[in-house]
């Protein structure tokens, strides 16, 4: 167990002791190797459960809206629970996201910062080991002993980063309530490369890219369902007046369906990648996702979920916006 | 009627959605002013630039528009003040969305044109037109038109 984990479990059994949460989020081990799922912990007593490494790559910032909806028919008065979470950079940020468009109260979440050296791509570990399956991880610093139907392996976090992580470029938590100290990866320098070497691609490249990798799509909607900022309680994808997206087995529909949703993240995105992990069909997502949020930056400055300061970049606007797409005649 | 469209050949066919206040009056100014310019345009009148939602232009591409083009009031002259200014960032990201996607950049257009730029507009109609033409028949991300077999396919009903 890592001393990060120590801390982590010990600050959570106190805030929970003195009763300044009433629940936290976090992650616990999955029940296969290599994986975490997420936890609610209500009871001190469940602290153990949580555990801190790696492999907790997923977004926690999604699970919190719901826990503050109003229960419905309900007479008595409505308190709404006081939330911790354990937050990388990129769950604070999505947190910070969803204060910002009132889907969270600021004073009922508490953000528990801890320290990310980034994230393993469990897809990478699976094709570094030939087709042997894994049976057993352990982590410890930086390294995974893996034991795996073909003997046992030593992994590292550098070989298995996932590409978001390597170019993250808010490792630690913003704003958070509570600190737990610990090496953190440093911010990434050089971002957007895979965005930029696909702009460099021609238009025709580009295109066949797209479609190659959307026709394999299978709408399940897993990229929506994992998002936190995908909280619509009827979705573009789902509605029926109008039917944005028609219900036959057609690429045009499933192209509709990326732009729409892809569309939807301007300004909101925080690349936590969320999306990317979660597709069953390994679409490549993020080549896909990662273009607004640098087209926002370059031409709005905006950079999604950094602070609770500041309006999202399309919910308004500066009279001396770039209009140099605008055909004159 | 061209003479292309009279020798059975192929018309770019262009939705153009105008703002009520501005584009869609420049638009009527130039009708009643007598403009001449290409019949490809179908209007759609939208109450302000600001009122469109990225997915009509998608939906447009989708059912088989050979190009779009989306018009309102000039910055500064909305009439809800800053509808189109809110729009603008809107067009912005998503010109530059499907041009990184690999969709032709002449597709899509935005432009400004205000009530009293009757010859504005048939100009702008004109280099849309014209653009268009250049480009062909759209293709990328048009649906199979219903009742249209895909290649393969037994027919509808055989046994």
């Amino acid at each position: 167990m890592s001393q990060v984990e120590t801390k982590l479990r010990e600050t959570i059994k106190e805030l929970l002791d003195r009763g300044e949460v009433d629940l936290v989020v976090g992650h616990e081990a999955g029940s296969l190797p290599l994986r975490s799922r997420p936890v609610f912990i209500r009871d001190a007593a469940d602290v153990d459960r949580l555990v801190w490494g790696s492999t907790c790559s997923n977004n926690l910032a999604t699970h919190l809206p719901r826990l503050f909806v109003r229960p419905k028919n309900s007479r008595a008065e409505y308190a709404p629970p006081t939330v911790g979470i354990v937050a990388k950079g990129c769950d604070a940020r999505s947190v910070l996201g969803l204060v910002k468009e009132h889907q969270l109260p600021r004073d009922k979440v508490v953000i528990i910062g801890v320290p990310c050296a980034g994230m393993i791509d469990i897809r990478k570990a699976e094709e570094s080991l030939d087709g042997a399956r894994i049976i057993a991880a352990q982590e410890e610093a930086g390294t995974f002993k893996v034991e795996t139907t073909a003997g046992e392996k030593v992994l590292t976090l550098a070989e298995m980063l996932a590409d978001g992580c390597a170019e993250c470029s808010h490792p630690t938590a913003p704003e958070a309530d509570v600190v737990i100290e610990g090496d953190a990866r440093p911010a990434a320098g050089e971002r957007y490369l895979q965005v930029e070497a696909f702009e460099a691609m021609t238009a025709e490249e580009r295109w066949d890219h797209f479609t190659s990798e959307i026709s394999r799509c299978i709408r399940c909607y897993a990229c929506r369902q994992v998002c936190p900022n995908c909280y619509c309680v009827t979705c573009f994808a789902d509605q029926t007046k109008p039917r944005w997206i028609g219900a036959a087995d057609e690429l045009s529909d499933l192209m509709a369906f990326h732009i729409g949703r892809i569309f939807h993240q301007a300004g909101r995105c925080v690349e936590c990648d969320a999306c990317v992990r979660a597709c069953p069909m390994d679409i490549d997502l993020r080549v896909f996702t990662q273009k607004l949020p640098k087209d926002v930056e370059a031409l709005y400055g905006y950079v999604a979920g950094v602070s609770a300061e500041g309006v999202p970049a399309l919910l308004t606007f500066s009279e001396n916006d770039d209009q140099g797409f605008i055909s004159e005649p | 009627m061209s003479e292309a469209r009279e020798a059975g050949g192929w018309e770019p066919k262009i939705v153009a959605f105008l703002c009520n206040w501005c584009s869609y009056a420049g638009a009527d100014l130039a009708g009643v002013s007598r403009l001449q310019y290409p019949t490809n345009v179908r209007i759609i009148r939208v109450p302000c630039s600001g009122r469109i939602d990225p997915l009509y232009i998608v939906r447009a591409l989708q059912e088989g528009m050979d190009g779009v083009l989306v018009s309102g009031c000039h910055p500064g002259d909305c009439h809800y003040i800053s509808g189109n200014l809110v729009a603008r960032r809107k067009f912005a990201l998503l010109k530059s969305y499907l041009d990184y996607l690999g969709i032709e950049p002449g597709r899509v257009q935005f432009s400004w044109v205000s009530a009293s730029e009757g010859s504005r507009f048939a100009a702008l109609i004109e280099k849309v037109v014209e653009d268009v033409r250049a480009l062909g028949p759209a293709t990328k991300m048009v649906k199979t038109p219903v009742g249209v077999q895909a290649a393969g396919a037994a027919p509808v009903g055989a046994k």
